[in-house]
């Protein structure tokens, strides 16, 4: 019983103030959402024009990695709502994730290191 | 009990913003993510978690394509669909890929409409988001077929280098039953909103503790994770 009546209170409490949208969670206009939506189908259309188009080289890689990391902002910052939670958890969360990148990293160099390796065994034949 | 620390008390307005904020929330003996449910915080270390998984196998993948000395396949002719005689490249993926951003977008909308209790617009658009999921692992079960058929195995493949099978079935296999997942999760959630279970706060048969419409966030964060994840697979296994 005692924690219904306090649930209830802080509600009341919060009714007509700015911060009462966080009492009951995320609200954000619908028409936000349509946005993201539409902006999404428009960067996914681009992704998949690069391929259609046959694009090569660099110009491939950075236009496929520049919609991909717009996409996925999109929907870190809106759909799940990062944007509007506190900074404490929005670092928590997206920090480690981007160690990964050192991990891509040395394994650049290992698989640059393999492929010499298997080019000079094959050539030779040893 | 659990409601008082659940509930924003409002003295989050007074806490310091920035990176002053960052240091005060982390260091001083109380909880770290202030206006965030135990439920959300959890959903979201272990969406990180799950991060981590994608991320060694997309991260395998990439060394097992730098370090062939055999071609790769281009996934542009191995995905392509005849259509009218015409050979379009990639066409499947790239409905697949629609299909999933317009799932995101109308669970986007259940959670809105959950925090406004509207219990049926809640259950329909999560129930069209099922719909979105269970097309998409359908899209998948068909790839796969036609892939199978071709004679594309995790060992060898007709085209070139023979990882591509591996990599392939391991990415989107563990994707695929992600997506699936999510499909039950979000039919469960969708029945106890259709039945009003979070309007009551009536007890799970679980867990014994009252529902609450943050549960539709909570699975959405997940099916956006979802979502999020097929970006990546896109950008670099299809495209690439």
């Amino acid at each position: 019983m005692a924690e219904f009546t306090l649930h209830a209170t802080s509600h009341t409490t919060h009714a007509g103030t700015p911060a009462a949208s966080h009492a009951e969670g995320q609200q954000h206009p619908i028409k936000l959402y349509l946005a993201v939506w539409g902006w999404l189908f428009v960067l996914s259309t681009c992704s998949y024009l690069v391929d259609y188009f046959g694009l090569q080289g660099h110009l491939r890689w950075s236009l496929i990695v520049l919609f991909m990391v717009l996409k996925a902002g999109l929907i870190v910052a809106v759909f799940m709502h990062m944007a509007w939670e506190r900074l404490a958890l929005a670092y928590a969360i997206l920090l480690p994730p981007m160690l990964l990148l050192v991990f891509v990293a040395i394994m650049m160099f290992e698989s640059d290191y393999t492929l010499l390796t298997r080019i000079v065994f094959f050539r030779t034949g040893a | 009990m659990a409601e008082v620390a659940l509930t924003d008390t409002g003295k989050a307005r007074m806490r310091p913003a920035g990176w002053p904020g960052i240091a005060a929330d982390w260091s001083s003996d109380q909880r770290a993510f202030k206006n965030v449910s135990w439920g959300k915080t959890m959903m979201w270390i272990f969406l990180l978690s799950d991060t981590f998984i994608f991320g060694c196998f997309l991260l395998s993948y990439m060394t097992a394509r730098m370090s062939t000395t055999v071609p790769w396949p281009n996934p542009s002719e191995v995905f392509a669909l005849t259509i009218g005689g015409k050979s379009v490249p990639l066409i499947l993926i790239a409905i697949m890929t629609f299909v999933l951003i317009s799932s995101s977008g109308t669970m986007a909308m259940a959670v809105n409409f959950g925090y406004r209790r509207d219990r049926f617009k809640t259950a329909v658009l999560m129930l069209a988001t099922a719909a979105f999921g269970a097309t998409f692992v359908g899209m998948q079960a068909f790839e796969w077929t036609k892939l199978i058929l071709e004679g594309v195995r995790p060992w060898g493949n007709p085209w070139g280098a023979p990882q591509f099978g591996a990599c392939f079935f391991m990415i989107t296999g563990f994707h695929g039953t992600h997506v699936t997942s999510g499909v039950i999760f979000l039919i469960i959630i969708a029945r106890k909103v259709w039945r009003g279970d979070f309007d009551t706060e009536t007890r799970g048969f679980f867990t014994s503790r009252k529902g609450h419409y943050e549960i539709v966030e909570i699975a959405g964060l997940y099916w956006h994770f979802v979502d999020l994840v097929w970006v990546f697979i896109f950008a670099f296994f299809y495209l690439w």
